[in-house]
Order: C-alpha cells, then sequence, then structure tokens
C-alpha cells in the first residue's frame, strides 16, 4: 500500500516558497507517496512564538497535531510532513514537550480538547531518503543533471537539534548530497552545509544575514559551484531574495541560483520548468538551465 | 568455644548510624560469647592490642570483629589472632560498614541488622574448624605483556631482579607510544634517546625473553602457577636468521603500503623494519600489502635477503610458558579521531592526531622532521591545536579527563616555535589540567615564552578556506566567537581502552571498567595489583597516563612480582573444597562443573570417588552446589555453616 501523510505546507508554502510547496506536492504525487492537507491548519507559530512564550507555541503547533491525530485513523495516515525545517521543529519540540503531564494538561485547556500527538512526525526530505530510499527517486530521472555542479545547503535545523530531530548526522549530513547525486548533479562538497544563513534576523538585523549568507555564497563559489541547493523556505529566501541587500552589503556579485531540491527532483523527471515554477526564483537560473538543456540535448 | 566479639565504630563510619555500644551488648547474648565490646578503629594498633589482650584474658578460642568488607581487613585480622597464638581461620568478620552504615541511614533498622550479622557470623565461627595451610611449589618467572614503557620498565626490574621474564608485544617492535613521540614533557628531551637504550637493554638482558608480533592467547593456573599460551604470528620472516640489513625493504616494490607506525603519514614497503631503533630490529611482512601473498607472484625480498630469512610459508605458531606471575601493560589507544563531524577529522587532510604530529616532529618520522602540511607538503603558519578531543565528553561515552593531553599540547607549541619560529600557535582549551611536578610551570612556559595563544572555549566547525582552514569556535573568557585561520589542525586525541583489553581482561580473570580499562585491587592501596593472585598492572592499561608515571607503576608492578616470587613456595588457601568418599557416588557432576579442572576421578576400593586436587581448587563453590550427595564441601563453607547462619537470621 503507497505511504500517506497528513501534510503541512506552512505559512511560506502558500506564499513566499510556493514553489517548494508546488515541486514537492508533485515529487511526492510521482513517488506514490499520498498526501492528505491538514484541513484548516494554522501557522505553527514560527521563530516568534517560541521565543516568547512555549505556551503559546505549543498550543498553535498543538492544534495542527491535534486535527491529524483525528483524521489519523479513518485516513490510514503513517505520520505527519512537512517540507519546512522550522515548521518540522516546531512540530516535533511540541510533540516532545507534551510528554510532560504538566504541560500537556495546559496546552489541553486552552485548545478544550485532549491531545494525542503521537503520529510520527518527519520532513519530505526524510520520507524520501530515508523511507522510500534515493533510488526511488532515481528511477523517475528522465534528463538527469548532468554537467550541473551543486552544492547542497542543509540549514543549520534540518538535522539539529539532533536529538529532537533524529535525521542523518548533525555536522556532515549527506542526505541531500546523495539525493542530488541521485538525480545526476555533480555534487561538490560543501563544508559550511549546516551553517546559519541569519535566519529570521533578516527582518531585524540584515546586517547578520548579509555576512552570515554572505559567506555560504563565497564558500559555494569557492567550491566551484553552478548553484546552491536547498530544503528549507527562510534558508532560500536568505540567499535568493535577499541577494542584493548581501552583494550590497559585502561588495560582492554574486549571482548563483538557488533551488529548492524537489524543484531539481522535477526538472530531472522531466516535468520541465512552468510545472516546476523556476520563474518564481530571484536570481534567475536561465543561464544555468539553458546550458543544461544544450548538455542534455548534445548527448541526446 | 569462648567467642569474642568486637564492633568496630571506624570512627563516625560506622557509629554515625549504627549503636556500636548496643550492638556489643546484644552480642553478649549469643551462645558461646564471653566477651564483648565496641572499639574506635578495631584495625589499629591499639584496637589490635585489645583483641590480643582480650584473647589472654578471657581464654578466647575463636573471635568475630564487626567492622568494614573482608577485602579490606580479613588478613590483617587474622594475623592479630596468630599474634596471640589462636589458629587464623578461628575468626570471622561481620561487615556492618559497606553492608549496614554506608547504606542505610535509620539507626534503629541499622542496629539491628549489624546485631543480627554479628549473629551469623558467630554461629558459623562456632562450626569452624583449626584449618592450616599447604604450600605448593612455584615458577619464579613472570610474565608481561606489553612493551610500551611501562612493560620495559617492568621487565627490566623484574629481570634485574632475578627473574626469568618472557616479554609479550602484539606489534613488531616494543616501545608503544612512546617510540612515536619526538620530545617528551616537562623537559622536552628526545624520547628516542632516553627509551632507546631500555629497549636495547631489553634485547641484550639474559634473563628476557622477547616475543614481539606476539598475544595471549589463553591463561590457565593460578598464582604462582599459570601457563601461558602464546600466540607468535606470522612475521614470513625467520627472526633467527634476520639480521636487520634492510635489504629486502629497499627491494621491495609494494611501496604504497599504509605506515602503521608513522600513524598513517607517508607509506612504507610490505615487508619493512617499522622504524631504525626498533627492537628486535627484525623484518615482517605486511600479508595484506605483499604481493607474492596476495597475488602470488613476486618474491622480491627472497632474492635479496643475504640469509635467506623470508619464509612466504610461515604460519602462527602457539607456545606456552609456565609463569608465577603476570603484569599486564597493553597501554591504551587513541580516540577516532573522525567522530566528531564538526572537525572533519578524515576528511580535511590537513587536520591531524597530535600523534600524527608527533610523527611530523620527529627527526626519524615520515617529514624528517620538518613540519609539512599532509595535502601539499607546505610549511604551515598558523596552526591551531584543540584539546579534549574525545575526553571529557559525556555524548560519546568518554566522560573521563586523559589527563596528558593538556600536557603535550604545551609541548607541541613549544616544539612547533623551536621548529618554525614565525610560526604561531593556537590552543582551544576547556582547562588546563597540569597538576605534576614542573607541569604548571611548563605550561605558563608555552604561552608566556612560546606565545602560545591559549583560547578558552571549543570549536564548533572547521571548514576549508581558500585553501586554509577557517576555525570557528567560541572565547568564552571574553564571551565571544573567535574565528581563526589555520594552515593546519591538531587535534589533542584521547586515551581509550587499548584495542582488545576487554578479551585480555576475560583471559587473566580481571576485571575492567565500563571504558575497558583494568581494574585495580583497590583505588588507593592497591593500585598495581587486580582482584586475582598474581596478576598485576603497569602503565596506561589501567587509565590513561603520562610517562613519568607510568614507569613508576613498572617499577611498583615489577616490585610486587620480585616480592611474590622471592619465597620459594607459597602458601595454599585451606578454604577449598574436600569430598567425602563415603558420600561421594562417583557421577562425576562436579567434575564436570569445576571451571579450574580441580577435580580428578579417582578408584577407591574398586568404585569410583571424586577427589579434588588441593593447589589448583579456587575456592568457589561450585561442586558444593552441583553435588547430589552434598559429599562435596567447601572447607570453612561447609553446608552446616551456612545453614546455621540462616538458622540465625530466621528462626
Ligand atoms: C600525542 C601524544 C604525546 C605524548 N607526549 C608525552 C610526553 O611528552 N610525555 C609524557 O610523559 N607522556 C606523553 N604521552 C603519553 C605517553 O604516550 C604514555 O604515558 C605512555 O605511552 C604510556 O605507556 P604504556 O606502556 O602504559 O602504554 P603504551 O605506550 O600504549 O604501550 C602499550 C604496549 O602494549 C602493547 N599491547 C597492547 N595490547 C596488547 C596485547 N593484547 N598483547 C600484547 N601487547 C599489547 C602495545 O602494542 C604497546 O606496545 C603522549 C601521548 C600522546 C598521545
Ligand atoms: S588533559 Fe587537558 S586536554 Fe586532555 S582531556 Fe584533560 S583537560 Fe582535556
Amino acid at each position: 500500500m503507497s505511504p500517506r501523510y497528513a501534510y503541512y505546507p506552512g505559512c511560506s508554502g502558500l506564499g513566499s516558497s510556493l514553489e517548494y510547496d508546488t515541486s514537492t506536492r508533485a515529487m511526492c504525487e510521482s513517488l506514490g507517496v499520498e498526501l492528505v492537507d491538514i484541513p484548516d491548519w494554522n501557522c505553527c507559530g514560527s521563530t516568534p512564538a517560541h521565543a516568547v512564550d512555549h505556551l503559546l507555541s505549543a498550543c498553535l503547533a498543538g492544534r495542527n497535531l491535534e486535527i491529524a491525530d483525528g483524521m489519523a485513523e479513518e485516513r490510514k495516515l503513517d505520520g505527519i510532513i512537512t517540507p519546512c525545517p522550522s515548521c518540522l521543529k516546531n512540530l516535533k519540540t511540541t510533540q516532545r514537550s507534551l510528554s510532560d503531564p504538566e504541560f500537556r494538561r495546559k496546552v489541553e485547556q486552552v485548545l478544550g480538547k485532549p491531545l494525542r500527538a503521537g503520529l510520527p512526525i518527519k520532513s519530505v526530505l526524510q520520507v524520501v531518503v530515508e523511507d522510500l530510499g534515493v533510488e526511488a527517486l532515481g528511477r523517475l530521472v528522465k534528463t538527469p543533471l548532468a554537467g550541473m555542479r551543486v552544492v547542497p545547503y542543509y540549514g543549520c535545523i534540518m538535522v539539529r537539534p539532533p536529538r529532537l530531530m533524529r535525521f542523518d548526522d548533525p555536522e556532515n549530513p549527506m542526505a541531500l548530497d546523495n539525493l542530488l547525486r541521485e538525480l545526476g548533479a555533480e555534487v561538490l562538497p560543501f563544508a559550511l552545509k549546516t551553517d546559519c544563513c541569519g535566519a529570521a534576523l533578516g527582518t531585524v538585523r540584515k546586517d547578520v544575514v548579509a555576512r552570515l549568507s554572505g559567506r555560504i555564497l563565497d564558500a559555494a563559489v569557492e567550491a566551484g559551484a553552478d548553484a546552491i541547493v536547498t530544503a528549507c523556505p527562510l534558508c532560500q529566501m536568505n540567499l535568493d531574495m535577499r541577494r542584493p541587500q548581501i552583494n550590497r552589503a559585502n561588495r560582492s556579485r554574486h549571482n548563483l541560483p538557488v533551488f529548492y531540491y524537489s524543484q531539481l527532483a522535477g526538472l530531472a523527471s522531466g516535468q520541465g520548468e512552468a510545472a516546476t515554477m523556476m520563474d518564481k526564483l530571484c536570481v534567475s537560473p536561465r543561464l544555468l538551465l539553458n546550458s543544461l538543456a544544450q548538455h542534455t540535448g548534445e548527448r541526446a | 568455644m569462648n567467642i569474642g566479639v568486637f564492633v568496630c565504630h571506624c570512627g563516625s563510619n560506622i557509629a554515625g548510624t549504627v549503636d556500636t555500644e548496643a550492638v556489643a551488648k546484644a552480642a553478649l547474648e549469643y551462645r558461646e560469647v564471653v566477651f564483648a565490646t565496641d572499639a574506635m578503629y578495631a584495625c589499629s594498633e591499639p584496637g589490635q592490642a585489645g583483641i590480643v589482650e582480650a584473647i589472654g584474658t578471657y581464654a578466647l578460642d575463636g573471635v568475630v570483629v564487626a567492622s568494614c568488607t573482608p577485602r579490606m581487613h580479613e588478613a590483617t585480622f587474622r594475623r592479630t589472632l596468630e599474634r596471640a597464638g589462636l589458629n587464623r581461620y578461628m575468626f570471622e568478620m561481620a561487615n556492618i560498614r559497606e553492608h549496614v552504615s554506608w547504606v542505610g541511614k535509620d539507626k534503629a533498622a541499622n542496629t539491628r541488622k549489624a546485631a543480627e550479622l554479628v549473629h551469623m557470623a558467630v554461629e558459623k565461627l562456632r562450626r569452624n574448624e583449626r584449618l592450616q595451610a599447604g604450600e605448593f611449589d612455584i615458577a619464579k618467572r613472570v610474565m608481561v605483556i606489553g612493551g610500551g614503557v611501562a612493560g620495559i620498565q617492568a621487565a627490566l626490574d623484574c629481570a634485574d631482579g632475578g627473574l626469568e621474564v618472557v616479554l609479550v608485544e602484539r606489534e613488531p617492535s616494543i616501545g608503544g607510544k612512546m617510540s612515536k613521540l619526538d620530545k617528551t614533557f616537562p623537559t622536552v628531551d628526545c624520547s628516542s634517546c632516553i627509551l632507546g637504550p631500555k629497549m636495547v637493554d631489553v634485547a641484550q638482558h639474559p634473563n628476557i625473553t622477547l616475543y614481539a608480533l606476539s598475544e595471549v592467547d589463553s591463561v590457565d593456573g593460578f598464582v604462582g602457577n599459570f601457563n601461558v599460551t602464546v600466540r607468535r604470528k606470522a612475521a614470513y620472516v625467520d627472526w633467527d636468521a634476520c639480521t636487520g640489513c634492510g635489504e629486502c625493504a629497499a627491494k621491495c616494490p609494494s611501496k604504497k603500503t599504509p605506515d602503521r607506525f608513522n600513524e598513517f603519514i607517508g607509506l612504507t614497503t610490505a615487508i619493512n623494519i617499522p622504524f631504525p631503533q626498533a627492537i628486535p630490529k627484525k623484518a615482517s611482512i605486511n600479508a595484506n600489502a605483499c604481493i607474492k601473498l596476495t597475488k602470488g607472484k613476486c618474491g622480491a625480498c627472497a632474492k635479496v635477503c643475504p640469509t635467506g630469512a623470508i619464509r612466504f610459508d610461515q604460519k602462527d605458531e602457539l607456545v606456552t610458558e609456565k609463569v608465577g606471575a603476570i603484569i599486564a601493560a597493553t597501554g591504551y589507544d587513541l580516540f577516532d579521531f573522525t567522530k566528531y563531524g564538526e572537525y572533519g577529522g578524515g576528511r580535511y587532510p590537513d587536520v591531524i592526531t597530535a600523534m600524527q604530529y608527533e610523527r611530523l616532529l620527529s627527526a626519524s618520522g615520515p617529514t624528517e622532521g620538518h613540519i609539512r602540511r599532509p595535502s601539499d607538503g607546505a610549511e604551515p603558519r598558523d596552526i591551531v591545536f584543540i584539546q579534549c578531543v574525545g575526553s571529557r565528553d559525556k555524548s560519546i561515552g568518554r566522560p573521563y579527563c586523559t589527563g596528558f593531553c593538556c600536557m603535550y599540547t604545551a609541548k607541541q607549541t613549544i616544539l612547533t616555535k623551536d621548529h618554525m619560529p614565525d610560526s604561531q600557535s593556537y590552543v582551544f582549551y576547556m582547562d588546563i589540567r597540569s597538576p605534576g611536578k614542573n607541569y604548571d610551570e611548563f605550561t605558563r612556559r608555552a604561552m608566556e615564552e612560546y606565545g602560545a595563544k591559549y583560547i578558552r572555549g571549543r570549536v564548533s566547525a572547521i571548514q576549508p578556506k581558500n585553501g586554509r582552514y577557517l576555525v570557528k569556535g567560541a572565547d568564552t573568557l571574553l564571551g565571544r566567537q573567535v574565528e581563526i585561520e589555520a594552515d593546519l589542525v591538531v587535534l589533542a586525541v584521547g586515551a581509550e581502552a587499548a584495542r582488545g583489553a576487554g578479551e585480555l581482561a576475560e583471559k587473566l580473570r580481571i576485571s575492567y571498567d565500563p571504558y575497558g580499562f583494568f581494574l585495580e585491587g583497590h583505588p588507593k592501596l592497591k593500585p598495581v595489583e587486580t582482584n586475582t593472585a598474581g596478576v598485576y598492572l603497569a602503565g596506561s592499561c589501567q587509565g590513561p597516563k603520562d610517562i613519568p608515571s607510568s614507569v613508576a607503576q613498572g617499577g611498583a608492578a615489577a616490585a610486587k612480582a620480585l616480592s611474590l616470587l622471592s619465597k620459594d613456595k607459597l602458601a595454599s588457601d585451606p578454604q577449598v573444597s574436600g569430598v567425602k568418599l563415603a558420600r561421594c557416588i562417583g557421577c562425576g557432576k562436579c567434575e564436570s562443573v569445576c571451571p579450574f579442572g580441580a577435580i580428578e576421578m579417582i578408584e577407591f576400593r574398586g568404585m569410583p570417588k571424586a577427589s579434588i586436587i588441593e593447589t589448583v581448587c579456587q575456592g568457589c563453590g561450585v561442586c558444593t552446589a552441583a553435588c547430589p550427595q552434598g559429599a562435596a564441601q567447601l572447607r570453612h563453607f561447609t553446608d552446616n555453616q551456612i545453614l546455621a547462619e540462616v538458622n540465625a537470621l530466621c528462626l
């Protein structure tokens, strides 16, 4: 039976990272993973909620868990998945803090409902890499990303804190590396793969993002990459949308495109640029995609 | 029988939570107890004098002391009895410290329990016999396992004291870690110059037999009479014929063999002598790298060997040695530096271990003492040292401090400056631990005279950057993040138990701690003894140690072995099993369960009977439990005695 998961897109999935959400859904469909949207879901609280009030944060995330619980049996769900590592961290933190009965009682009081919160919670990436195996994705490849030299950028929370996330090596994760290799790309070693991009500081301390994201871009260029590949909406936004700010602050002229891995998976499996929403990227991947097409054309 | 009972306060250790006076009073009610008292320290001079006096005054013929564990003072009090003219086995100990006062806080309950334990001891003592120890012959030879500096010291001291020594080393040469070091703290004298002569002494000492490239296969027997089977691994070279000329290595075409001695920096040949000062100076073949042994062709070494010593068909050989004592000196191994992903050990060529750095510093190392980066052979300028790599970290199961890496890191910064005056060393540390004689002065010198910059904090990541490495960390004294660009990063890897230490401990029947280090007999009072008679410990196998402490322990272990084997015969423990022939039906169950092979089946008036070999019996009591007839009885722990104790407790 094909796996079926409750799907939590996260707020950015409907806005700033629409291309991530869309290409993730397409990827899941072609892999035979059925997604059941959590009806009437709400924001997980993102960074602000847990920064000011743990109870608030747990209630926001907990409400989503409760809705998923409610349909788990009827829809035979294998768990809850989300493409966004930050949402994932909030959902998993909440699940963990609910194991404290006292805290759980408070959350249930606010929500007015008992909570089970027993479904496994994973990132889409984890399901693809650990449950299905990257080979499953490999089998879908029609036009390998041959000649494309990429560095995978996981961001700081996809694999951390290790005891919460329980996914891959917290210091040197390889999930994306292996996945991208399976798509035919040339994956370069990338020492900054789990460094922080500046995350939510982009709104209040642009200088910090300019410095931290600037380094990631510098290192990607030094490594000889044609593109950076991410699995996090916030990382992608900082590296991509804030590129002019970063370049200005650092007097740099970086123009590397920053993809979501799901976009490249779609591209390699022949879904085309429109379906994978390549036009949503701020730094245009045009030149790279043209040369990729040429490359594939030559081989064909 | 007239029994005397002495209840010890052990200062406040016992008296704090046990009413010792009440226990003594209760004891007066027990059968045949004619005298009972409490004492401040029963084991002290006045305490023992009190026992001797009471034995005289009250014509005691048996004594119970209620105090600490018998492991601590049973032997002490037995000697006290002997001084007063009693048989040493007319003594019992009730452990009211470890079993009572240290584990319970309720004084009334403790006092009751202590009195009951005394009652049991009295009932057992009433059935004790006046046992006499026998004697047995011993082998005046000692085996030292492990030829690091601790084992070398132990072997030389034993040999100088007149014992025959068998030294077993699993590597092709003795010397251990010290033979890989360049210079040693805190005097910065050359390691080979101080160790080399000792290694030569081992080779030349008439009393020492050296088995290099050998390991202990099995151990039988007991103190005074161990039989140790040693596996001499195939070197594929006849060492009697080999002169160590090195012609073979010069001609060997397999030149890309990983160089273990040089910590895998650089390459060597399949046949080699690991280093110029090796003892024995004999060639051996790495079977995995040898073309002849893997592919069947080559044999270049055999063609050039002037003495025809090469033996491609050599097999492992087993030899058995009879020895009276064994000294384990198997040292330590180093923490696997690839385990911390954030440092990139194993991924980045210029992130190396401190032991690899020692090889780079050493004039006989792969770079002839020039510090060169493994990646491109360039001379580094900025070097970052990271301490506590694999030490003091619960998350990786290494909560202990290795104890010598602070010191060797300071040494390495000093040597770095000596080698390259324009270089700059940075040291990330958690705390500086340098409590030895002249040690703290040494680390201060590294900072003050040699300009090493010490940063208190951990490193979060190392990342390649423009051909160098960006080392990111915290300075917890300034509360700031720091970033240092380095050409080379040296990880001060901690010590862990030697590979295979657990298996060896099981062969020797000694205990080891959760990390694999061997357990000493008592953490303070028996630092080189073990709980198995005749087996001693020296050096880092007992816990990480620097050279001075390892040498001191090697000497101490040798002194223990010498004093044990200075006697011609050892007294056997009479508390062993015996078989009542009238009851024995000759079923042989006891023979099959005895773990020491101490039971033989004999014929007695035409009937099969079991018989105990008293010098082999260790008094474990397994046969008494197995015997369906109650014929096998452990002296001093007979069924009747144990039942009497149970009755005292329960009736
Ligand atoms: C980088 C570095 C630098 C150091 N610098 C200094 C310094 O400057 N000054 C200082 O005082 N200390 C220094 N030390 C510490 C020093 O290495 C130890 O104190 C010393 O080596 C301990 O000696 P040992 O004989 O106990 O153990 P080892 O040197 O480990 O010797 C043990 C021997 O036993 C052998 N062996 C192991 N298992 C078996 C077995 N089952 N059967 C047979 N043989 C076996 C091994 O092959 C080895 O030869 C340094 C350590 C390191 C890592
Ligand atoms: S000796 Fe120093 S470096 Fe080594 S573990 Fe202890 S504190 Fe850390």
